[in-house]
């Protein structure tokens, strides 16, 4: 059972990587917008350089 | 990446909230796709002064960042240009309006984060592990529980907390001692005080759906309030105040009485007053219903709400704000508010069973097994998990997540939901009431009989400058047959009779028939005659237009079983005009703002729950005391904040549909809360007789929450 000493660790570390993740989406206003977003796929305006 | 405090993390950086006070906010009703988008980022970033332009398809808003002094009309010109409806939203009403939600997101990512891996640890505890492993694993599940528990839960805990410190019980005081006592009891198992089951789990899996449900419930009273944000943005009525022979645009709401302001025409006049110079014609339609214009001069009243239509005016105000004409109708509307607001939806009434009985089940749990046992602690841990177990996650969910997917429905359909209790109102309606103009009809005259094109062109000449209604029917008629309006000299606008001008040394004269030939019998008054020099007159008859599907709507709903009727301010001959066409169980004429309240109130006393559907401020009362009641998105302001729904679509169809969707949804929250007290009744005697635990309560506690979710979503049909 010792290898609990790291397999925990590294999965609390994995579950924290997932919060940040979803702190970074929520601070980067990923949220506001969801049916713009799933529209703006199509937009071809940035395809060949990105949006200055 | 650095991990921030959760807490502050939530507040988003000022920057992001709303836009700063340079920006321009702009509503923009049509667009559905990407191309628009484009079509709107490209246009507007291609003005000069604009700096940047980010579409909101969801809230179909444009954010624009400017240089200070760039005029919203000329933004809103461009996107006409390029076929977007566009209107000014307030920025300042609409600031602030996402950071609730932004932190209740953040506490559920936190929550669920928190639940998973505590679930993990669980799992092996359930299925075995013992000694040294299973108290390491508490301990691990404790150290991230506690602070998740006591970021995510706060919301329950201050609510609980301040219902308390007033001696009240509410629906998160169970809640708060389900999750404190369990949070608390799994702490001492952990810290090998006692050897109780881990109960950290359920504690967090009860936070996350809870908020989940909490979240939803959020969504939809801020879809009310940012619809009603909205439209007051939409609405923020500007005066022109004439101070020590200077101009300045204010706000409507700034004016006290005593201002001078100036009125120009085709504008509202923002404030109650007397006139002081100039003599026009007003459309009062707003306020009593009457399609017929109406002739001012020096020293008569105008009321704010009112329309100016032909020669500026200077007004000194006399009433101002919200202190005007709506004050007629003002006591009226508070105590039908008063009613409306102590209309207790589904969810409130299971709410105030709810709280009450948890409280007793739980303490019966306690005392019975202690008095059995003379365990204390295997007590306590029975009151848990019946706490645990009857928390209303599902209930909590069960009316939240319907209202939420039919508002969606709905506002795809052209319908803004304001009110929270107003899907459960409307499945009650058995009887709509609508009103006749600006509701059934357009509120806009157009022409009826076809003039030649000579005749009309000429007439368009003349139109060309006058906010008339009648002129710009004339306009509007010619710009449909692509006639160029022939160019004539002297225009004048004569308020009350017509305009006047000369074409090659010709008087020619478009108006009332009475002032075009004296003498002549004039017909109707929604007839205007062209004469040029003394040949023949020309006739320009005119009608009212009703809204697109304003007969199929009609008939739709009268084969749904539901009673049409229509009431009108306006006078007899012209509500009949416009009724006869139609299919109405009943049709009244003349009612005043008080006839129309004393009509639904006679209605209500019968029995009857009505829908009105009323755009004027003469609407206001009636819109107040209804059982429910709708605007179309051109009514007045205050018709608009009073009505439970706002009509963005131009059809009236949609009505209709609301009523169908409502019952559906009201009948799926009946579902809802029906499989909630069924996963209840399977779960407490399980809980009551000592057999429920952690993993059962975590499945009781999912499933439950996950089928009323699911039952939710489901589509209808």
């Amino acid at each position: 059972m010792n290898v609990l000493v790291f397999l925990i660790p590294v999965s609390v570390t994995l579950g924290l990587l997932g919060l940040g993740g979803f702190v970074w989406t929520l601070r980067s206003r990923q949220y506001e917008d969801p049916e713009g977003d799933r529209e703006r796929i199509l937009d071809d305006r940035w395809d060949d350089t990105p949006k200055p | 990446m650095t991990m921030a405090c959760p807490g502050c993390v939530a507040v988003p950086l000022e920057r992001e909230i709303a836009p700063t006070a340079s920006d321009i906010v702009l509503h923009l009703p049509d667009i559905h796709c990407a191309a628009c988008i484009a079509t709107v980022e490209d246009g507007l970033g291609a003005l000069s002064g604009v700096r940047d332009v980010r579409v909101n398809l969801t809230q179909k808003r444009a954010f624009v960042s400017a240089a200070a002094g760039t005029d919203a009309d000329r933004l809103i010109a461009a996107l006409a240009g390029l076929g977007h409806r566009a209107q000014v939203l307030d920025g300042n009403t609409l600031a602030g309006q996402g950071a609730a939600g932004q932190d209740l997101l953040m506490r559920i990512g936190v929550a669920g984060f928190a639940m998973m891996n505590v679930m993990l640890l669980s799992v092996a505890v359930w299925s075995g592990a013992a000694d040294t492993t299973r108290h390491v694993f508490h301990l691990i599940a404790a150290a991230i529980a506690l602070p998740a528990v006591a970021f995510s839960a706060r919301p329950f805990f201050a609510s609980a907390f301040r219902a308390l410190s007033v001696g009240r019980l509410n629906m998160d005081v169970p809640i708060a001692l389900a999750i404190g006592l369990s949070a608390a009891v799994s702490l001492a198992g952990a810290l090998g005080v006692s050897d109780r089951a881990s109960w950290f789990d359920a504690a967090l899996a009860l936070t996350f759906f809870l908020l989940i449900g909490r979240y939803l419930d959020h969504l939809g009273r801020h879809a009310a309030k940012s619809a009603a944000a909205d439209l007051a943005a939409l609405a923020s009525p500007q005066a022109i105040l004439v101070q020590g022979g200077r101009d300045s645009v204010v706000r409507a709401d700034v004016l006290v009485p005593g201002d001078v302001i100036r009125v120009t025409p085709g504008s509202r006049i923002p404030a109650d007053g007397v006139i002081l110079e100039g003599r026009t014609e007003l459309d009062c339609a707003a306020l009593t219903g009457e399609t017929r214009p109406d002739l001012r001069s020096v020293g008569q009243d105008v009321a704010a709400g009112e329309m100016n239509l032909t020669a500026p005016l200077l007004v000194r105000c006399t009433r101002a704000g919200t202190d005007t004409t709506l004050r007629r109708l003002s006591d009226l509307i508070a105590s039908a508010e008063m009613q409306k607001s102590r209309y207790a939806g589904l969810a409130d009434r299971a709410a105030r069973l709810y709280a009450p009985a948890v409280h007793l089940l739980g303490l019966l749990a306690f005392f019975g097994w202690w008095w059995a046992s003379l365990d204390a602690g295997r007590a306590l841990e029975v009151a848990i998990s019946v706490l645990v177990i009857t928390c209303p996650c599902a209930l909590g969910l069960a009316v939240p997540a319907v209202s939420t997917v039919t508002t969606a429905r709905l506002f795809r359909l052209g319908l803004l939901v304001k009110s929270r209790t107003a899907l459960e109102r409307l499945s009650e309606v058995d009887e709509v009431v609508f009103d006749k103009t600006g509701t059934l009809t357009t509120g806009v005259p157009v022409l009826e009989n076809l003039p030649s094109d000579a005749h009309l062109a000429l007439a368009a000449g003349l139109a060309v400058g006058s906010s008339h209604p009648l002129s710009r029917a004339i306009s509007a008629a010619a710009g449909l047959r692509s006639l160029t309006p022939v160019v004539v000299r002297d225009v004048q606008e004569i308020a009350g009779c017509g305009v006047t001008a000369s074409l090659d040394g010709q008087p020619v004269r478009l108006g009332r028939p009475a002032w075009v030939a004296p003498g002549v019998a004039a017909p109707d008054a929604s007839e205007v005659w062209l004469q040029r020099g003394e040949g023949a007159q020309a006739v320009f008859r005119f009608a009212e237009a009703l809204r697109p599907e304003a007969a199929a709507c009609i008939t739709a709903l009268r084969a749904d079983g539901i009673r049409v009727a229509l009431l009108s301010g306006d006078a007899p001959e012209a509500v009949a005009r416009i009724a006869d066409g139609l299919d109405f169980d009943e049709v009244q004429a003349r009612m005043t703002p008080e006839g129309k309240v004393a009509w639904l109130q006679a209605r209500a006393a019968a029995g009857r729950r009505v829908l009105m559907v009323g755009d004027g401020l003469n609407d206001t009362g009636a819109l107040a005391v209804a059982h429910a009641s709708l605007a179309p998105s051109t009514a007045l302001d205050a018709a608009r904040s009073l009505a439970d729904v706002v009509l963005l679509s131009d059809s009236l169809m949609p009505v209709r549909e609301a009523l169908a969707q409502s019952r559906k949804a009201r009948s799926r929250m009946g579902q809802n809360m029906a499989l909630a007290l069924g996963y209840n009744l399977i779960s407490v005697p399980l809980a009551l007789a000592g057999l429920a635990t952690p993993l059962i309560a975590a499945i009781a506690m999912s499933t439950s929450s996950l089928t009323v979710s699911a039952n939710a979503m489901r589509p209808s049909k």
